[in-house]
């Protein structure tokens, strides 16, 4: 299924933080949102997991059923890692594996990012690129079409990089579906730019 | 509904780990049915009559403190974002947390309510029905606190305002319940009545409390 995103406008108090702005990503492939700060790449990301309401313009899925929502098919990793400090990490990656309706094994996806020693220890004591990995596991407890990653790699050494590329690689081959705004070159198969400008401020 | 148990276990889990947000609960509670009795001074009849409304005032104020943290810890770490976008919809994450807020708050405070109903010399033939009255009405302080929560998650310090909001809103509760335990222990016909509208206004609250914090929520989140 191909994600298409027509003359879409986003407005905040009036002001436009994306305007008229159409692309496309097809099954299979990733697509890069780069841009200085402020230029409304967090904005795209929540509009596509249908946190923020379009204001103008239409974002479908081509080839998709008649489906209610884009959320539903999608992951969201935000800048912010929805991990609660007072559970272990098994019982938060459990948790979201549960609510979100996976069935691949939770150990399996810890031990992707080498997190499996860690398991008993509640996520408090986490330092932030551990916490970034706890974040990123949940991309793999359970299947989704769409995943949205904002600044996926912010705060990861060489090897949790290495098995954030190699969870995209396997999304990619099995025709899902990537779009990550970033600041820095991610090295993904498969992967298009998008520049994201500062739009006018008037509106 | 296998996502919606989930959810109704998680918080109870970090309710039980956390413990700060009850022991504040509770611990008000007992400060202000304690304080009550010293200020008003030593009329024991007096007392024995005013204790059902002090219990259940105290009551809400309690319950009110816990309400301001419903969705802001959810919110502040990014939960708020992912329990939105899976396959379970907004309404039922609020009613949901409701659920557990009624689980872990409102009932420890409704079984210490007779303890300290104790303190305030209560007749012993309310605390039946004190206890009845607070289950049957006090899910409408959980559902109805949950739009003052949703609205007032992105507003620092946004525990007075709350409770401004949510005051009005307990209203309908506080008097039937109060009523309830009156006609009770008077032995007036009007205990039915007043009872079957406690569990009227939990029921409408139940039900449309949800859409409504849910509306209130992805307004917030935008």
């Amino acid at each position: 299924m191909k994600l298409i995103v027509d003359k879409l406008f986003v407005l905040r108090d009036s002001r436009a933080i994306l305007a008229d702005l159409s692309f496309s990503v097809e099954p299979g492939s990733s697509l890069l949102l780069l841009g200085p700060n402020g230029a409304g790449k967090t904005t795209l990301l929540r509009t596509l997991a249908g946190l923020m309401p379009a204001s103008a313009g239409r974002l479908w899925l081509e080839g998709g059923r008649s489906e209610p929502s884009l959320g539903e098919l999608c992951h969201y990793v935000g800048h912010l890692n929805a991990i609660k400090s007072s559970l272990t990490v098994e019982e938060n990656a459990r948790f979201w594996q549960r609510y979100l309706g996976g069935t691949p094994p939770v150990d399996a996806a810890l031990a992707s990012f080498g997190l499996v020693a860690l398991k008993d220890i509640p996520a408090a004591y986490l330092s932030a690129g551990q916490k970034r990995r706890l974040a990123l596991v949940r991309l793999l407890l359970a299947p989704r079409l769409i995943w949205l990653l904002d600044e996926p790699a912010a705060a990861l050494d060489q090897d949790a990089q290495a098995a954030l590329t190699a969870a995209v690689t396997a999304q990619l081959a099995g025709g899902g579906l990537i779009v990550a705004a970033t600041h820095q070159p991610l090295g993904w198969p498969n992967e298009r730019i998008l520049r994201l400008q500062p739009a006018a401020r008037a509106a | 509904m296998r996502a919606l148990w989930e959810l109704v276990r998680r918080d109870i889990v970090i309710a039980w780990k956390e413990g700060g947000t009850l022991g504040v609960a509770l611990g008000f509670y007992l400060v202000v049915v304690v304080l009550l009795p010293l200020a008003l001074g030593p009329d024991l009849n007096l007392i024995a009559r005013i204790a059902p409304a002090v219990l259940w005032v105290a009551f809400l104020l309690s319950a009110l403190l816990s309400l301001g943290r419903l969705f802001e810890a959810d919110f502040e770490d990014g939960s708020l974002d992912v329990l939105a976008t899976g396959s379970l919809p907004l309404e039922a994450v609020v009613a949901g947390k409701a659920v557990a807020h009624w689980l872990t708050t409102a009932l420890p405070l409704i079984a210490l309510a007779p303890v300290l109903g104790l303190l305030l010399n209560l007749r012993p033939d309310a605390y039946g029905v004190l206890v009845a009255t607070m289950l049957a009405g006090t899910p409408a302080v959980s559902f109805l606190g949950a739009i003052g929560a949703a609205l007032t998650v992105r507003t620092r310090r946004g525990g007075l305002l709350i409770g401004l909001l949510l005051l009005p809103l307990f209203v309908p509760t506080l008097i039937f319940g109060i009523e309830a335990i009156g006609a009770a222990l008077s032995d007036a016909d009007s205990f039915a009545a007043s009872f079957l509208l406690l569990l009227a206004v939990s029921l409408a609250a139940m039900v449309l409390a949800p859409p409504a914090a849910a509306g209130a929520l992805r307004f917030q989140l935008q």
